[in-house]
Order: C-alpha cells, then sequence, then structure tokens
C-alpha cells in the first residue's frame, strides 16, 4: 500500500461508496460510486473539469447535500447522524470571490463563528488578530473596511481567515483562487503552501488547474463524469496512463512557460 | 373665495386634518409592515405560503378602493363607519408592494454568500436575521416608501366612510363645487406624499449595500 494513503488510525473523512443524484432525476448521478480516505493533516486535491462533480463532493461532506447511497465518514463517525451545524462549525470552507458577507467589516467576516458561537471578548479580538497576521493582512489598515474595498486577492486572504478562525481541523475550499488574476493568485498559492504545511489541517481542495494541484496536494484525486478516476501522487500523476489525467497533463504541457 | 383667503381662514381644521390624515396613514403602515415583513420571511421557505400571501395581496390591489371601503362597511368587526374601517382597507392596500419587495429583497441575495453562511454553520434564523434581512433592507424599504405614498393618496378616499383627514375637504369640495375647499385637501395631501418619499428614499440610500 502506499505510505502516502491514509491509514485507519488517521483517517479524518471517509467516503464509502457515495453516490448522489438529484432527488428524483433520472440524469446521470453528479458524483457515482465515490470511495476513499484523506488522512489528518494531509491535502487532498479534488482535480476534474467543470461539472465533474468536485463541489457535488465537498458538499456531501459537510452535509449541504445527503448522499442518495452510500457513507461519509468525519472523525471516524457516519456524517449522517451529525448535527449538520456542529458539523459545519467544524469544517472551515472557503469558495471562490470568498462569498464574504458585503455587510460586514473585514472583523466582522473574520469573527463571524466566534461570535456564533459566543467567544468572550477578548479571545474573539486576539484570534482576529491572529487570523490577520496568518493570512497577511494589516490589522490596523484592514480590520474596519467592507468586502467593497478590498482588491480580489484580499477577499480571497479574508475568507480563508474567516475559514479558519474557530480553528476547524478541516478545511473544505472550492476553487479559492480560482477568480484571481494569475499573479495574484501564484502569490496566494505559494503562501497556502506554506500555510497548509505549518497548521497541518486536513484540506479538500478543488481545482480544475492542474499546476494548481500539483503544488498544493500531497495526493490528487481526478474526477471524471462523477467518478473518481484517478487517485495518487502529484509525482505519480504526470506518468498515469489513465485517459483523462493524459488530457489534463497534455493541456498543462501545453500552457507555455509552464515550468518542467 | 381664493383658495389663500380659504387656507389662512380654516387653517386649523387643515392642520387638525393634516394630522388626522397623517395618523391614519402611520397606523396603517406600521400594522401592514408588521404583517408584510414576517410573511414575506416566511414565503422564502414555504411555497404555500407564498403563493397564497402573494395572490391575496395582489387581489386586494386591484379592487378599486372606493368599492373596496364599501365593501368593508356591512362587515362586522372590522367593517362599519369610521377610522377602523378605513384603516382595514389601507393596510390591505400597502400589503402587496411591502410584501412583493420582502420576498424579492430577502432572495435576491448573492448565491455564494449564502452557500457561504450555509457552510459556515449558521441556522436557517441566523442566516434570515444576519445575512438575508440587512440585505434585503433598502428592498424592503423602497417597497415600504411606493406603500406609503400610495396609503396617503388612497386614504383621502376614506373620507367617503367618515374616517375624516385631509379627504374630508375634497369630498366636501367637490359637493361645493369649489376648488378652494378642494386644494385645501389636495395640496397638504400631495405635501405628505412628496415629503415621506422623500425622506425614505433618503433612508434607502443610506441602508444600501453595495
Amino acid at each position: 500500500m502506499d505510505p502516502k494513503l491514509a491509514t485507519a488510525s488517521d483517517t479524518v473523512i471517509e467516503l464509502r461508496d457515495v453516490t448522489y443524484r438529484v432527488n428524483g432525476s433520472s440524469a446521470r448521478p453528479l458524483v457515482s460510486g465515490i470511495s476513499f480516505a484523506v488522512a489528518r493533516g494531509e491535502t487532498l486535491v479534488l482535480l476534474g473539469r467543470s461539472g465533474s462533480g468536485k463541489t457535488t463532493l465537498l458538499r456531501l461532506i459537510n452535509r449541504m447535500l445527503v448522499p442518495s447511497s452510500g457513507e461519509i465518514l468525519v472523525n471516524g463517525g457516519p456524517a449522517s447522524q451529525l448535527d449538520p451545524i456542529r458539523l459545519r462549525r467544524g469544517i472551515g470552507y472557503v469558495i471562490q470571490e470568498g462569498g464574504l458577507f458585503p455587510h460586514f467589516t473585514v472583523a466582522q467576516n473574520i469573527s463571524l463563528l466566534p461570535t456564533l458561537e459566543n467567544w468572550p471578548e477578548p479571545d474573539r479580538s486576539r484570534r482576529l488578530r491572529e487570523m490577520m497576521q496568518l493570512v497577511g493582512l494589516d490589522f490596523t489598515s484592514f480590520e474596519k473596511r467592507f468586502p467593497r474595498e478590498l482588491s480580489g486577492g484580499q477577499r480571497q486572504r479574508v475568507g480563508v481567515a474567516r475559514a479558519l478562525a474557530a480553528d476547524p481541523p478541516i478545511l473544505l475550499m472550492d476553487e479559492p483562487f480560482g477568480a484571481l488574476d494569475p499573479v495574484t493568485r501564484a502569490e496566494l498559492q505559494k503562501e497556502f503552501h506554506a500555510l497548509a504545511a505549518r497548521l497541518r489541517k486536513t484540506i479538500l481542495f478543488v481545482t480544475h488547474d492542474l499546476r494548481e494541484a500539483l503544488l498544493l496536494g500531497t495526493r490528487i484525486a481526478l474526477l471524471h463524469e462523477g467518478r473518481l478516476v484517478a487517485l495518487t501522487t502529484p509525482a505519480e500523476f504526470l506518468r498515469l496512463d489513465q485517459p483523462e489525467a493524459r488530457a489534463f497533463a497534455a493541456s498543462f504541457d501545453l500552457t507555455p512557460g509552464a515550468p518542467q | 373665495m381664493s383658495p389663500w383667503q380659504f387656507f389662512l381662514s380654516h387653517r386649523q381644521e387643515i392642520i387638525e386634518a393634516t394630522l388626522a390624515h397623517l395618523s391614519l396613514v402611520l397606523i396603517s403602515m406600521l400594522i401592514a409592515i408588521a404583517i408584510a415583513i414576517p410573511l414575506g420571511m416566511l414565503a422564502i421557505h414555504h411555497r404555500g405560503i407564498r403563493a397564497l400571501a402573494l395572490a391575496a395581496a395582489n387581489i386586494f390591489q386591484t379592487i378599486p378602493s372606493l368599492a373596496l371601503f364599501g365593501f368593508l362597511i356591512p362587515l362586522p368587526f372590522i367593517g362599519g363607519i369610521g377610522r377602523r374601517t378605513a384603516i382595514v382597507a389601507l393596510v390591505l392596500y400597502a400589503l402587496l408592494p411591502i410584501l412583493r419587495n420582502t420576498y424579492v429583497g430577502l432572495t435576491s441575495i448573492d448565491p455564494a454568500v449564502l452557500e457561504a453562511a450555509e457552510a459556515m454553520g449558521m441556522t436557517n434564523s441566523q442566516i434570515l436575521f444576519r445575512v438575508r434581512f440587512p440585505l434585503a433592507l433598502s428592498i424592503i424599504l423602497a417597497g415600504i416608501r411606493t406603500a406609503t405614498v400610495i396609503t396617503i393618496g388612497v386614504a383621502t378616499i376614506a373620507a367617503a366612510i367618515g374616517a375624516g383627514g385631509l379627504g374630508t375637504f375634497i369630498f366636501r369640495g367637490v359637493a361645493m363645487v369649489s376648488d378652494a375647499v378642494i386644494l385645501a385637501g389636495a395640496i397638504p395631501a400631495a405635501l405628505l406624499a412628496l415629503l415621506a418619499d422623500l425622506l425614505l428614499a433618503q433612508l434607502e440610500r443610506r441602508l444600501r449595500v453595495t
């Protein structure tokens, strides 16, 4: 067995033969027969084209969707038996464009969960400063700004800080850097790579960008038309003899100026 | 008698009628808001309530106001002659714009914001009161503004069923064929409507989140 694959003892998320189809729909399931396990501290990248089922998988894990069949275990317990609100508060979530609340300041956005969880004020403001420092936002100049007063990259930093504020052991990220310009995106990818290594969170990271997958993933799960077609390390990925993996690798080769 | 002379000689009466008019409008608006906003909130998660409430409010809006006042007179409890009946009718008219804007405002939130709210573990009521409602506030207020302006106008007709207010002058003026008397009711009513429109528009701008 590949040493990078999760062993039973430190498995944080496990999917067992998970299928999801929209209620009553006869179309092909959005995801079908998916099984994999994610180990503590690893960054599993879900790679695939649009419509391959990546986002659906994230939404199944935090129970925004319920599987049509199969089982999902989070921290060893079946997600279907956990209170969805408690489950989600233990799972940070970052989406494209951040999904920040436009009527909240940076500070209010980041402090959302500590506020909902009624943390005492000193803890909340200490945590806010920590988080802003962590994602590289100067406290005094950004604390009172609204999302509309931020650049795309800054919004994304706030999104990450908000997701980490309540110190969840799991982080789900849905193309968090997808809407950024290439330069900002590369900067944030590098910073996030360092951050992930330091924080030791269990991360599921959705992207359709192979370069991002190779940079950030400890393993890459390749999805195609709702099925898991490959699950491997970044080093192995480019050598895979699987049509969809080769299609991704080919697109990567064609990128002008792509590093070898 | 010129309108100006009539204004001067009846100013006490006109001020009293304006105040009566204003209180008729305020009471009706407060009741309409208290009904329409919670109903709009319920409508976002209950398809039945949504269909029923919007259809009912739409129907009231299509009944000519004079006819609605007339229909209400014979009804027990809410009917009869006077202010109470007028308030019931005015509330029914004000419901639709507030209800519709509340519903539209609460449901036209950026899906990414709602997705994040749900994924962060906010409960439905937290999402409603801390995310949807504040973001919908300026649209809801636009509905309240429309309803207020309509109510100030329709309230003049309430004088026909003895509810008092500025309509008293208008009906009296029509009966006397006197422009001066009509204007004594019409001008303050128009000014009230303009003023309310202006003030509420300002508040609406202040509450808008971009």
